[in-house]
């Protein structure tokens, strides 16, 4: 594997959120608008590319049968050092994330990276795959809140970018347009899959 | 002790269970409600299992935040919090393991799974921050945990029926399943008129 392919994993082909389906609760409850999720993603990518690194120097001196409690206290030690700095220098946007910021200790895609990535590679390649994982995470957040902030407000970044006869459906922005959001996005990112899969066998086809 | 008045225990406890579900509204424990909802037999166990730990993580969490508070030491509230959550669920494991058998084969594999459920240390977190005494956090612990047992059950009974229906290609699996959660969170949405 290269480190081109380990960073480029996390935007498509392993997408948190759309592929490996981790991470779930903060990318639903957060994306009522573009800031937020931006905002979650990369406090989500800090932790993790944190996370990554300390887990892939120490890996050697963990025994075995104690890692995934040894593995969750440096993500909550790093989960609280990004909670506190939010607190200090971004404190509307704490706000905004509420108890979604320390419950970013139990957000999967950090201790399945962990396990699966961080405990078997080397220091280099674990920076690459975290940051690989946490743009795409940032990105799939953001468009989420992109598009619900669309839909259900008009706005975008708190501009408005629609037509003055547009009529927002605040649904989006509450509980249930978060769900239809991420449904309707699943089914694209499935629907333009079969679509290359498709392309690819007609391809190899026509070479063999 | 402070003491609190039946009505707004039940203000809490239907709160928790229906206006604000943990799963529909407050997005804690989005997980295990896609991934074990394929069944009612598993999401019944999913359930139990849930509601027994978070409970019990309930009361132990404000034990550990009073005992933290007293100490000046906020800041480890999250490593403590998910230190406790773990080995709890650790040692809720043994003791059934030991003690009754029959119960652990029924929730055993779903133990460790509720480890990185973010509904536990979510009911642990908003209990320190609604500022609930002893008797309020087992209330709303319990309730929460009521509330995500009934929206796994209400989905698994939808996805079986589901398995058996004719849904477009690209829809099939996860995405079906968001729309299905964004119909029945639209449902819940009407109880949050109630006022007591």
């Amino acid at each position: 594997m290269s480190a081109r392919s380990e960073f480029l994993k996390g935007f498509w082909d392993e997408n948190p959120v759309f592929r490996l389906m981790l991470g779930l609760c903060p990318t639903l409850a957060v994306t009522t608008n573009l800031i937020n999720g931006l905002g979650m993603g990369l406090a989500t990518l800090s932790v993790l590319l944190g996370s990554n690194i300390a887990i892939s120097l120490v890996r050697d001196f963990i025994p075995a049968k104690i890692r995934i409690p040894s593995y969750i206290v440096v993500i909550a030690s790093f989960v609280t050092i990004i909670d506190l700095s939010m607190h200090a220098f971004a404190p509307e946007l704490h706000g905004a994330l509420g108890i979604f910021v320390p419950l970013i200790v139990v957000n999967c895609i950090i201790l399945g990276r962990a396990e699966a990535f961080a405990s078997k590679n080397s220091a280099w390649l674990s920076i690459v795959d975290a940051l690989g994982m946490g743009l795409g995470f940032t990105i799939t957040l953001a468009l989420l809140g992109g598009v619900r902030e669309i839909l259900g407000a008009g706005l975008l970044l708190g501009r408005p970018v629609l037509p003055p006869g547009f009529q927002p459906s605040l649904v989006m922005i509450l509980p249930p347009g978060a769900f239809l959001t991420l449904g309707a996005l699943m089914a694209g990112m499935n629907m333009i899959n079969r679509k290359l899969e498709v392309m690819r066998a007609a391809r190899s086809k026509e070479i063999s | 002790m402070e003491s609190t008045d039946f009505s707004t225990l039940i203000t809490i406890a239907i709160g928790a269970i229906f206006i604000n579900n943990f799963v529909l509204s407050r997005f804690l424990g989005i997980c295990p409600f896609v991934g074990v909802s394929r069944s009612v037999e598993a999401s019944m166990g999913m359930g139990m299992a849930v509601m027994f730990v978070m409970t019990l993580a309930g009361i132990v969490t404000y034990f550990v935040n009073k005992a933290l508070v007293l100490v000046g030491a906020e800041f480890l509230t999250t490593v403590s919090f998910i230190l406790v959550i773990a080995s709890l669920v650790q040692l809720v494991e043994m003791v059934l393991q030991k003690f009754n058998p029959s119960l652990y084969s029924a929730l055993g594999i779903y133990l460790p799974l509720i480890t990185t459920n973010c509904a536990v240390m979510g009911v642990a977190l908003l209990n320190i921050k609604e500022g609930y005494n002893i008797i309020e956090v087992t209330i709303f612990s319990f309730s929460a945990a009521v509330g995500f047992a009934m929206a796994l059950i209400i989905m698994a009974g939808i996805r079986e029926r589901l398995d058996i229906t004719d849904v477009p290609k690209a829809m099939e699996g996860a995405p079906i399943a968001f729309i299905v959660a964004a119909l029945l969170s639209l449902a819940f949405m009407g109880f949050s008129g109630m006022k007591f």
